[in-house]
């Protein structure tokens, strides 16, 4: 059952914005994807290929002055973009949570983490303070924090990194949101807590069948968790598909070098692999296909014509070789 | 070079900028105006033998009464009140200037030294600054005005009462220009030209005068426009008070006070002209330092 | 938190000592009081006299300890002006810029804060443009052009206020006097309080909305948005705790501003307070008002130090942690 649908997102943002002339650069370009109840979709690309931009537009919180100018977001079926502000604040939160990257400057340091998730759920659901608090405090205890009876009243400095992110993970679904947009939730974190922050995820949208949308520019959490992945590359999407078939038989030459990228335990390795090149900037892309710059396989046809996905095996990806 | 710089962002932000363009164009006219005052003033205030008394509390131009000759009116003695304003106004931007001009030499010395020596010069030339700054700026210009005023036999203090000003206001103002120097000093000194001069072996105040230097003076230019807006303000309190500049030698406050008593007789002109003359000059330089200020500002950009 | 306490007074006191120097030394070596208590043709014998009086020939130290002992006790000295003892001056003329300083602060937190949230959160709408404007003018506007020209408008032209004086005063307790009993008297208090107070809140509404921008584009905002949370709550709870923490630290400091400013606005309208005192004791270079006013300034900025610091901690809870030592 599709929960959201995304249509030809178009984002574009002013590149000189205010003084002169303005040039609109399109920063999201024809994206289009679902996500069913309960799954969890990959979103993984380089910086810049517009991954936050893509979860930022379909909670309304696009950083002005960039804005939707084409395509449609449907949630449940019903379209979301372009309602006013009072609507969509009511989704946030409660249809759709949100985490974002860095855990050490997403929490107010002025209120203590209960005051913080009782005003969440209090905005949401018909809840007494003292229900609110004791659902807080049951929150602490599932994401794992210890000693939530105390640490309920104590204030985020006084967590360490990844015990912040787990809160906000609390924070998120405290409202019981059907879909939870993860913005890089593990980027920012030692890399012996990152695998317990994806591992609570992953049980915690199992548990509750939320649906989730993993954004970030980590291969190996993808294959961890994600039932499909949608790989962006300049405001595109390049390839979507299975997490397995996508990995074990990419078909586009840009997911193919990402796989390659990731260092293996296995092998040995004289130079770390890496894609060629830089992503285009949204002001300066190339006709025909993004990648094409970079790509080993290229040839005429993608220098002229922008290729759109299309069906490859039980993927879709967006290349002429296909 | 001036190719360069004309298109250069700063000269296009300005020009895009009609606040201050315009607040530009003010300050120079003022500028003008008070350098050349001597030759451009219609009548010459100072001069008590070419006043009358006959010319005593003319109104300003569009009142019953007016005299072309004297556009803004004059006041109990006959003087024009725009040629005062003129003369006033360089002595209130000559004060501003060089009391500017001094906090930013003794406290950018202070500062560069500070934040280039580090340890315990830093820590003590800063704990003194952090002291001063605690005091507003118009205080500590009162009191070092009245101690060195009263430390000088009584007469002399008209005639170097100018300087004494200058003085006063430019200790006032030296510790602000200290702290963003010693700043900017601590960001150069740990960059990669700074080490590799010091590693070929140039003497530290060598780098510290000409590479580290020029790299700090971007603040310095905003502090010194607003600073000078301050300064001018302070002045004209300060001679408004009466322990400024004498009416011999008068500055925009020293005419404002002295207007202040004609104030409930009705003669309103005699204060309100050199005052709007001030606030238009302090305006006019604040909105091109604050303008200054968002155009360099890094973090804007 | 005794500690903390304890380590801020330990470090005032060297900076008391060294104003206090100053203050000496201005009360003991410029000009020569012995001169100006006496005049011109005093004898000989009479000034040694004096000079024995005032413990002129005892040396330095023992001069600055006896200066700072009978200062702790408030006596400083006889004003040359006046020939009244300074402290009575000064406790005479205290309750008048004190009530004078409150009732600007006020005024001025009143309004300014409102403005600058509003301003912050607006900050495109035209109100707030007109806020900002204002805001520029009045921090260019001299305090005492700003009062010449309130009582040009409300005393000259329309007559409403009193442009001087404090009307009348009542005594209350042993030494202070109010002039808030009466209605002639609050009426008296308006256009200074204005005038001493708009400078203020200029600053203020400047100050809070540039730290509403900045709290406004945390990541915090970010995710509070994110979780749905009313503009009310985002605007007024999360926003405005956090824009008020530094805030608070810099009215404070600025309450100095208030005790300058309050020179000129006592000045503009002869307000009988300690700001006058002080411009005619520098005009007329009465040495032990000035030397008094310096120590009394300095023991107030210290103790307004000291308290914007102690409000900072009860306020901040990270600061609260760090000295705790966790």
């Amino acid at each position: 059952m599709t929960l959201l649908s995304v249509r030809d997102l178009v984002i574009e943002i002013p590149s000189r914005p205010g003084l002169t002339r303005r040039a609109m650069a399109r920063f999201i370009d024809g994206v289009s994807f679902d996500i069913d109840k309960g799954e969890i979709l990959g979103v993984v690309g380089e910086s810049g290929a517009g991954k936050s931009l893509t979860g930022a537009a379909i909670t309304g919180l696009l950083p002005p002055p960039g804005r939707i100018t084409g395509g449609t977001v449907e949630l449940d079926g019903q379209r979301i973009d372009g309602l006013p502000p009072s609507m969509l604040r009511r989704l946030r939160g409660r249809r759709i949570g949100m985490i974002f990257q860095d855990p050490l400057t997403t929490l107010d340091p002025l209120f203590t983490i209960g005051q913080q998730l009782v005003e969440t759920m209090r905005t949401h659901l018909p809840l007494s303070d003292t229900a609110a608090r004791a659902r807080a405090r049951d929150w602490l205890d599932r994401v794992g924090i210890p000693g939530a009876d105390r640490r309920i009243d104590a204030y985020p400095h006084e967590f360490s990194g990844g015990q912040r992110q787990r809160v906000v993970i609390a924070l998120a679904l405290c409202a019981e949101p059907d879909l939870l947009i993860a913005d890089e939730p593990t980027t920012a974190l030692d890399v012996s807590v990152q695998a317990h922050i994806i591992a609570l995820l992953h049980e915690l949208a199992r548990e509750r069948g939320t649906a989730v949308m993993l954004i970030t520019h980590d291969m190996g959490v993808i294959a961890e968790i994600a039932d499909r992945v949608a790989v962006m590359y300049a405001g595109r999407i390049a390839e979507i598909g299975r997490v397995d078939s996508v990995i074990r038989h990419p078909s586009h030459p840009y997911t193919d070098g990402l796989i390659g990228t990731i260092p293996s335990v296995a092998h040995r390795l004289d130079r770390l692999r890496q894609i060629d090149g830089t992503m285009p900037r949204p002001d300066a892309m190339p006709a025909g296909c993004a990648f094409h710059p970079r790509c080993p396989k290229g040839f005429d046809r993608c220098r002229q014509d922008r290729p759109l996905l299309r069906p490859v095996g039980d993927s879709l990806a967006a290349c002429w070789l296909a | 070079m001036t190719g360069f710089w004309l298109q250069s962002d700063l000269v296009n932000g300005f020009r895009n900028a009609p606040l201050a363009v315009a607040s530009a164009l003010v300050v120079a006219v003022l500028v003008v105006a008070a350098a050349f005052a001597p030759w451009l003033a219609p009548h010459n205030p100072m001069d008590v033998a070419s006043l009358s008394l006959l010319d005593s509390f003319k109104p300003p131009f569009g009142m019953p009464d007016a005299d072309p000759a004297n556009p803004l009116g004059t006041d109990n003695q006959g003087r024009d009140v725009l040629s005062a304003i003129m003369f006033g106004l360089r002595v209130s931007l000559l004060v501003g200037f060089c009391s500017i001009l001094l906090a930013a030499l003794t406290g950018g010395a202070i500062g560069l030294l500070a934040g280039y020596a580090g340890g315990l010069a830093d820590a003590v030339l800063m704990r003194i600054a952090d002291i001063q700054l605690t005091f507003p700026a118009i205080l500590t210009a009162l009191l070092v005005d009245g101690i060195i005023g009263a430390a000088l036999p009584r007469t002399m203090r008209e005639s170097v009462q100018i300087y004494v000003m200058i003085f006063a206001i430019g200790i006032s103002l030296w510790p602000g220009f200290a702290r963003t120097i010693r700043g900017s000093t601590l960001m150069e000194r740990n960059k990669d030209y700074v080490l590799a001069a010091r590693v070929i072996g140039v003497p530290a105040w060598r780098i510290a005068l000409t590479h580290v230097l020029p790299n700090v003076l971007g603040p310095v230019l905003v502090i010194g426009t607003l600073g000078m807006g301050m300064a001018i303000l302070t002045e004209a309190t300060l001679s408004f008070l009466g322990i400024g500049l004498p009416p011999t030698h008068p500055s925009l406050g020293t005419l404002i006070r002295f207007g202040n008593d004609f104030l409930f007789s009705g003669q309103w002109w005699v204060t309100a002209f050199p005052g709007l003359a001030l606030v238009l000059t302090v305006l006019s330089i604040n909105l091109l330092g604050d303008w200054l200020r968002d155009a360099l500002n890094p973090k804007l950009r | 938190m005794f500690a903390f306490i304890a380590s801020r007074i330990l470090q005032a006191i060297p900076v008391l000592l060294a104003v206090g120097f100053i203050a000496f030394a201005l009360f003991a070596y410029v000009g020569d009081p012995v001169t100006i208590i006496l005049g011109q043709d005093a004898t000989d014998v009479q000034r040694r006299a004096l000079a024995r009086d005032l413990g002129l020939d005892r040396p330095f130290l023992v001069q600055y300890t006896r200066y700072l002992w009978r200062a702790a006790q408030g006596d400083f000295g006889i004003s040359l002006r006046l020939a009244q003892p300074v402290s009575a001056l000064i406790a005479e003329r205290l309750p008048a810029t004190l009530e004078l300083a409150a009732t600007a602060s006020v005024l001025a937190l009143a309004v300014g804060v409102p403005m600058g949230v509003y301003a912050g959160i607006h900050r495109d709408s035209c109100v707030s443009r007109l806020f900002m404007v204002v805001s520029l003018v009045g921090v260019s506007l001299p305090t005492f052009m700003l009062g010449i020209l309130l009582i040009l408008v409300f005393s000259v032209s329309l007559n409403w206020l009193p442009s001087f004086g404090r009307g009348p005063v009542v005594a209350v307790g042993s030494w202070w006097t109010t002039g808030l009993t009466s209605w002639a008297g609050i009426r008296a208090l308006i256009l200074p309080a204005v005038t001493l107070g708009l400078f203020q809140m200029t600053l203020i509404t400047r100050l809070v909305r540039s730290e509403m921008l900045d709290v406004l584009r945390t990541d915090y905002i970010r995710f509070a948005r994110a979780r749905g949370l009313s503009d009310r709550a985002i605007h007024f709870s999360h926003a405005l705790k956090n824009t008020l923490v530094p805030v608070i630290t810099v009215i404070g400091l600025q309450f100095g501003g208030i005790v300058a400013f309050s020179l000129v606005t006592e000045t503009v309208f002869q307000w009988p307070g300690m700001g006058l005192l002080l411009v005619q004791s520098v005009v007329s270079a009465d040495i032990p008002v000035m030397s008094a006013y310096l120590l009394l300034i300095a023991l107030l900025f210290l103790v307004i130090n000291l308290t914007v610091d102690l409000l900072y901690f009860t306020v901040d809870p990270r600061l609260r942690a760090e000295v705790r030592g966790r």
